[in-house]
């Protein structure tokens, strides 16, 4: 993106115009090629990297995403054995840990950030970007909906859950014998699959999008 | 201006008498209310936010002391009760010789949160240049604790998996301790703030 030039111009079509997210800068605005970065020039934040295909790209992930979190639901996750007995715990487990007594709340707060809020996000990306890879118009409160989808971006804390399992399983390694299920793995295909799906994103490219498509 | 260095001249579009979308760059007249393309609500770059990342902040802070005096993880063995804080777990790591685990804890639960604090708490002061600092480290600062505040929650999730995975039928039992939700609404509460600071006003060097 380039910097504005002639200042002293009335800014009269506000269209060509677009001010950097994150630093309020004054850039022209241009319509960005696929594979091609465009960066604010003052704060270097990514406004617009399209990708050839990200949006059916994106759909595709969020779809492997959802099975991959069911799977992950409701398959053993890892299997605990010592002094002749043994354990499964699922991810539902998991969340129910804080179940009892005071920490009640906190299983809430779990399922909250490692099951619902993906849950949503996926769901909701699929109803906002499936009608636009098909070049079609955008649903109805897509817009809403894709707002969403980024005011919850910092509350799924999928990836992070991961390394909290493998910091537990260092610390139990010495206490028993740990098998890993199948739900563990799915999980870890859950993490890269939302880590891929959310580096295709650029979210100026989708509103611009919506925007491009909307019915008038 | 500060930004001499760059040969770009900045002009911002609060400069430029107009108004900016802080979620999809859209440009608007002034007095526009909501975005036009993402229905988001549009303000000016003024202090109003910082009034916001305060109040989050001393919450956080608040529910940070008993997060660290409270136990976090309470281990039964054998009939026998241990409560251990936060700090304690990280210690009895090391005693076992897991360095590398206790390092990890201890930087995700000590080092990490009250990084946070100060570091949001300087550039409050910094934005509202109460503090000596440039546009170009307060950026990198911002981007920092916003990348990194989320992973403090990975110390409740090991307390849930451990109590979940070491239980009754065992000769160990390992519960979670009130610390935990402290500690879980701690690291809300300063992510919250930190997703109230307003990025415009770390670049805003005109009173300068
Ligand atoms: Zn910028
Ligand atoms: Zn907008």
């Amino acid at each position: 993106m380039s910097a504005v030039s002639h200042p002293e111009s009335q800014f009269e079509d506000l269209e060509g115009l677009l001010a950097c997210p994150s630093c309020d800068m004054l850039l022209n605005d241009r319509n960005v090629a696929a594979n091609e970065i465009a960066a604010c020039p003052r704060c270097h934040t990514v406004i617009e990297a399209p990708r050839p295909l990200a949006m059916t790209r994106i759909i595709m992930l969020s779809f492997a995403a959802l099975i991959l979190l069911f799977a992950a639901l409701f398959f053993p996750f890892l299997e605990l054995q010592a002094a002749g007995m043994m354990r499964h715990t699922t991810l539902l487990d998991t969340i129910a840990a804080f179940s009892g007594g005071l920490t009640a709340p906190l299983t809430l707060l779990m399922g909250a950030l490692i099951v619902f809020l993906p849950l949503v996000r996926f769901v909701s990306l699929v109803y906002v970007l499936a009608p636009m890879a098909f070049g079609w118009a955008p649903l109805k409160h897509a817009i809403p909906v894709f707002r969403l989808v980024e005011a919850l971006r910092p509350w799924a804390m999928i990836e992070i859950f991961m390394v909290g399992v493998a910091v537990a399983l260092v610390k139990v390694a010495g206490l028993a014998h740990i098998t890993i299920g199948p739900a563990f793995w799915a999980f870890v295909a859950l993490v890269i699959v939302t880590v891929f799906k959310d580096n295709f994103m650029s979210r100026v490219t989708v509103w611009k999008t919506l925007e491009a498509r909307r019915p008038s | 201006m500060e930004n001499a260095r760059s040969q770009t001249p900045v002009l911002t579009a609060h400069e430029a008498g107009l108004i900016g979308c802080t979620s999809c760059g859209k440009v608007h007249r002034t007095g526009t209310d909501r975005c036009a393309r993402c229905g988001a609500t549009l303000h000016a770059p003024d202090g109003k936010s910082l009034q916001k990342v305060w109040a989050w902040l001393v919450a956080g802070l608040v529910v940070y002391v008993p997060a660290n005096v409270y136990p976090m993880l309470r281990t039964t063995t054998l009939g026998q009760t241990t409560d251990n804080t936060i700090v304690g777990g990280a210690l009895d790591l090391a005693r076992h010789g897991d360095y590398g685990v206790a390092l990890v804890v201890f930087i995700a639960s000590i080092v990490i949160p009250i990084g946070k604090f100060a570091a949001i708490a300087y550039l409050a002061l910094a934005v509202s240049r109460k503090v000596r600092m440039g546009p170009h480290a307060r950026h990198i600062t911002f981007v920092i604790v916003e990348f990194i505040g989320r992973w403090s929650m990975i110390d409740v999730f090991v307390v849930a998996i451990l109590a979940s995975l070491v239980t009754l039928d065992f000769a160990a039992t390992i519960r979670p301790g009130i610390a935990a939700i402290s500690f879980a609404l701690s690291v809300a509460f300063t992510m919250i703030s930190a997703l109230s600071f307003d990025p415009r006003l770390i670049w805003d060097t005109k009173y300068r």
